[in-house]
């Protein structure tokens, strides 16, 4: 029933090259009986859905299409599940806040008069508990070193620059910053983008092109996908994390070539991201380096979650797991997670950097990033790196790890099944069953905890799930009244597929009754 | 290979052999159950065995002999990558000029106060008073960025009323927020436009747009920069005779005032091909939100064209209302499609809220004060008036454009070359004459091909004397640079 070990298991059978391979194998960890009914959960709101569509169509001819002329802007299928699932229990998602997410946050109650099609926001809030943000580090609220001076930078430089890195939109703190990251990660160079996203779908047309390969984890990130995409080279699939597979890829691709002409790969590169935010997983970074090593393809690591958040320093999953940053050939990170602010990094060589500089449309053609972003994210590095003369920095990293490693270990005591590894601050609870996901949801929001659920399309359709990102900024009777809520709404749903082991005290308690 | 041919021709000698002697048995004339069995009977009983026989074989495949494990290795060592990145020349070592204080109309480079004509603060809104106090209190509240998408949690009441606050301004249904500019285009086209769609399209639009276009794999047609009637040859060509197209979705994509020259796209034209053809329309309002219209309504006030009638609108916010971001706006069901459907807004975190405070503020000022329109609309025509005759230049943008644009009369022989002419005005300009001013750049990924140009971003918050400032200068540069050739 380990997922971790089937997954990294070398797979039974020849693979895929889509993702449909790494979750056939994922589905088989699913008890029989939860696919069934969740096939069957799925099969009813689809016959619903369609039934109700047909009836909506006849009414449509009914009353004469207003088209035109023109097709439909959305199509019947892209659109249908939108309209017939997700409207359904689109209460738990975009929930409104009204005040920084911090591990306290308030959520704004709304209403909706017809049937969850469109929801009304009110003027009440709730404060509940933030499992959900992206808040490794506790840098989302206003923070006693960094916040004084971003007001600084505002006044200094106003909040945007209104031109691009190459015009007129680099100001010192653009310089600074890049500075401050390539120093940090321990990269020669660096270069920073106002967006995460952009980072990735803007680097990889730069760098790849016809001819070349781009081998990726089944489960990348869709800025990854895009960039990939939108480079114009072929892009082929390894299994989820798993380094013997990206091995077989890997030869069998450089043996073959080019698919027709069989001519060699221009250049091959293989990219990896380090926590899987869906999953909750590290990277098998060290594996999967030196297997490119041997077959010279280049690494690319995208942080977005790990930076800042694992490592005895922050440093990501490099520093973790003990690989060399100088074997991994291009790091990409997002500052919009453990550092509390917006943007992306791409940290490399100097002619790397120099090369992305003088090409990468995002450096040419986007608005700089904002400068008192800049500034939130040289001064948490600054905390981090324990600069701002207090200790606080290596306080947060060791809170987060002990948080999550705590939390991790509960939620797995108490028979849910939890993806992922220790260490990560990201955990999946399996939810399987579509009518779990808004049971779920609504049931800890009504006790003050906000979570996030999952459903397709950010996961596969089967694999539905909750997930917790824990935060250093979590007290431990945060997690504690996080846990107890956790648990009944998780006996309420029935999501605990494992059996609990038993607690300790509880059995002391037993034994001091007996006595 | 001679003793296996005769070999073979033993064996059928033989069988020929035995074929006689079985015609010539008396038994070949035996009668079974009344039926005399001739001799050729009996061959063609033999046919029929063999004919099943090979039908029940498997077709001829030549054997498929994977690679040996030693093969493969052999093949690994001996294949060698390119370099990831081309070879360092000496012209992508440029570094831009490092401002040292905010890009106003006047900033601050080595210590000098240079006149600044690249920021697209058209409205000379930054460091307005308001938008720092909004800014500030919004970065008291909710710190600095949102730590995740719209969807988790993400959604803060600020990027909700900012949202409100576009469509109330622009009069549309809804709208939806951007995390940055960029991705507002290569997001919403793919999210409208798939496989097999037909989008018409300007060939002087921005990469935002192109790339876009390449992620939505529809089929994509160019038209002549600016030029209806290339257009509407176009939409003629795509639309007769093609039953198809009318199943399709269809989208014209242009830019109210294009980055790339300063023009102005003729919407009224537009409009008009739009509804005979029956295409939808995608406009990029980028850079004319605020500037253009009475009101800075953007280039759909301009034309006095209801909003309504274009189907998309977009753009980024990092423009004259200074501050960062995008936005998409129109109907309900182009903006709900959008929440579910555009992966820039669905997988990136959102909008950090003070930026969405800003251009909140932002709306509020320009709708209270119209006179900075009139004071931006005057700037452009003196700007223009004194570069309307500058020696070897030659103004291609479009007389409202805030973007005021120059090519080089004669070409240099390539766009390399051309460039190289520019960017050494551009220099002298900053160096001698503290004028602050952009050229193109083009990414290598870049397919626009419209010529190169210097361009002056005109904002309201210039005086008189910085343009005229600006104008002296620019003859100045570019008579030295071009004396020098
Ligand atoms: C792996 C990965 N890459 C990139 C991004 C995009 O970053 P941003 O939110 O800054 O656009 C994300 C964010 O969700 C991510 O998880």
């Amino acid at each position: 029933m380990d997922l971790r070990r089937l997954r990294s298991s070398p797979p039974p059978h020849p693979p895929d090259q889509n993702a449909a391979a790494a979750v056939i194998i994922k589905m088989i960890t699913i008890p029989y009986v939860t696919a069934l009914t969740t096939y069957f959960s799925y099969g009813l709101l689809f016959a619903f859905g369609q039934l109700r569509d047909f009836f909506r169509k006849i009414f449509d001819w009914w009353s004469k299409s207003t088209l035109q002329g023109y097709a439909p802007i959305c199509l019947g299928l892209e659109d249908f599940y939108i309209r017939r699932l997700y409207l359904r229990i689109q209460d738990c998602f975009n929930r409104p806040i009204s005040s920084s997410p911090d591990a306290w946050f308030d959520v704004v109650e709304r209403v909706s008069n017809d049937n969850n099609k469109t929801l009304l926001r009110t003027t009440k809030v709730n404060r509940c508990l933030n499992l959900g943000s992206y808040n490794y580090l506790g840098f989302a609220a206003a923070d006693e070193y960094c916040t004084p001076r971003v007001i600084e930078s505002l006044k200094k430089f106003s909040p945007s620059t209104c031109s691009t890195r190459v015009d007129g939109g680099t100001t010192t703190l653009h310089a600074e910053l890049e500075e401050c990251v390539a120093s940090f990660l321990g990269k020669q160079a660096a270069v920073v983008f106002g967006m995460g996203y952009v980072t990735n779908s803007a680097i990889l047309p730069v760098l790849m092109g016809k001819g070349s390969l781009i081998i990726s984890d089944s489960l990348n990130h869709n800025s990854i996908v895009n960039g990939a995409r939108g480079s114009g080279a072929t892009v082929r699939v390894f299994q989820h994390n798993t380094p013997s597979h990206l091995e077989k890829v890997l030869r069998e691709q450089i043996a073959e070539g080019q698919p027709r002409t069989h001519r060699p790969w221009k250049k091959i590169m293989v990219v990896v991201e380090g926590i899987y935010s869906m999953e909750g997983e590290l990277c098998q970074l060290p594996e999967i380096v030196s297997i490119c090593k041997k077959h010279k393809a280049y690494v690319y690591l995208d942080e977005a979650h790990s930076i800042g958040a694992v490592g005895k320093s922050g440093r990501g999953v490099c520093e973790l797991l003990g690989v060399d940053t100088s074997d991994v050939d291009i790091m990409m990170g997002t500052f919009t997670k453990s550092f509390g602010s917006c943007g992306g990094y791409i940290a490399g060589s100097q002619e790397l950097i120099q090369f992305l500089k003088y090409t990468c449309p995002a450096h040419l053609y986007a608005t700089s990033i904002s400068p008192p972003a800049a500034q939130q994210i040289i001064s948490s590095i600054k905390v981090l790196l324990g600069e701002d003369g207090s200790s606080r920095g290596a306080q947060k990293l060791a809170k987060i790890r002990e948080n999550s490693n705590f939390f991790r270990s509960e939620l797995q005591k108490m028979g849910f099944e939890v993806l992922g590894d220790n260490d990560s601050p990201v955990m999946p609870i399996m939810l399987y069953n579509p009518a779990k996901i808004p049971a779920f949801s609504r049931e800890c929001l009504k006790r003050n905890v906000a979570v996030v659920t999952v459903a397709f399309p950010a996961t596969p359709l089967l694999l539905a799930r909750a997930r917790i990102c824990i935060s250093a900024a979590h007290s431990r009777e945060d997690l504690v009244k996080a846990l107890e809520v956790i648990s009944t709404v998780g006996d309420l749903v029935g999501i605990k597929y494992f059996p609990a082991e038993p607690k300790k005290q509880q059995l002391e308690g037993d034994r001091v009754k007996l006595e | 290979m001679d003793t296996m041919l005769s070999a073979f021709g033993n064996m059928i000698k033989s069988f020929s052999d035995w074929v006689t002697i079985i015609f010539d048995a008396p038994s070949s004339r035996a009668i079974v159950l009344g039926v005399p069995i001739r001799g050729h009977l009996l061959v063609e009983g033999l046919l029929f065995v063999v004919i099943l026989f090979l039908l029940s074989q498997k077709s001829y495949k030549p054997p498929k002999r994977p690679l040996t494990k030693k093969e493969v290795d052999e093949l690994c060592d001996e294949w060698v990558p390119e370099p990831l990145i081309p070879a360092i020349t000496e012209e992508m070592k440029y570094e831009p000029p490092v401002l040292e204080s905010a890009a106003g109309p006047h900033t601050i480079i080595n210590g000098k106060d240079v006149l600044n004509f690249t920021s697209a603060n058209y409205l000379g809104l930054l460091g307005h008073e308001k938008l720092q106090d909004s800014c500030t209190k919004s970065l008291e509240k909710y710190g600095v960025g949102s730590c995740g998408p719209r969807g988790f949690y993400g959604t803060i009441d600020v990027h909700l009323d900012c949202e409100a606050r576009i469509a109330k301004f622009l009069g549309t249904y809804d709208s939806i927020l951007y995390s940055y500019g960029l991705s507002t285009l290569f997001s919403t086209i793919p999210a409208f436009c798939k496989k097999g769609d037909l989008v018409v399209v300007d060939e002087g639009v921005h990469w935002g747009i192109q790339n876009g276009l390449h992620l939505s794999r529809s089929t994509i047609v160019y038209f002549k920069h600016n030029d209806m009637k290339s257009l509407q040859s176009i939409l003629e060509n795509v639309t007769h005779d093609n039953k198809r197209a009318k199943k399709l979705r269809r989208y014209i994509i242009v830019e109210a005032v294009y980055q790339n020259s300063g023009q102005i796209t003729p919407l009224d034209d537009i409009i008009r091909l739009k509804e005979k053809y029956r295409f939808r329309v995608i406009l990029d309002e980028s850079n004319s939100i605020g500037v253009l219209g009475s009101t800075g309504r953007g280039l759909t006030e301009h034309y006095k064209v209801p909003i309504e009638k274009v189907d998309i609108v977009t753009a980024a916010m990092g423009h004259a209302l200074a501050t960062e971001g995008g936005f998409c706006t129109g109907s309900a069901r182009v903006i709900d499609h959008q929440r579910l459907s555009s992966s820039g807004y669905v997988f990136s975190a959102s909008l950090p809220p003070y930026l969405a405070s800003a251009a909140i503020t932002a709306i509020d000022v320009l709708e209270e004060n119209p006179n900075l329109i009139t004071k931006l609309k005057a700037n452009i025509a003196t700007l223009r008036k004194g570069l309307s005759d500058v020696q070897g230049l030659e103004l291609v943008s479009d007389p409202e454009s805030p973007v005021v644009f120059l090519t080089l009369k004669k070409s240099a022989g390539s766009m390399k070359a051309d460039l190289q002419v520019l960017d050494d005005i551009a220099d002298n300009l900053l160096k001698e004459h503290s004028v602050f001013v952009a050229t193109s750049k083009r990414s290598t990924v870049d397919k626009c091909k419209l010529p190169a140009g210097i361009r002056f971003y005109v904002s309201a918050a210039h005086t008189e004397t910085d343009l005229e400032k600006a104008c002296e200068s620019l003859k100045k540069a570019t008579a030295l640079i071009l004396a020098g050739q």
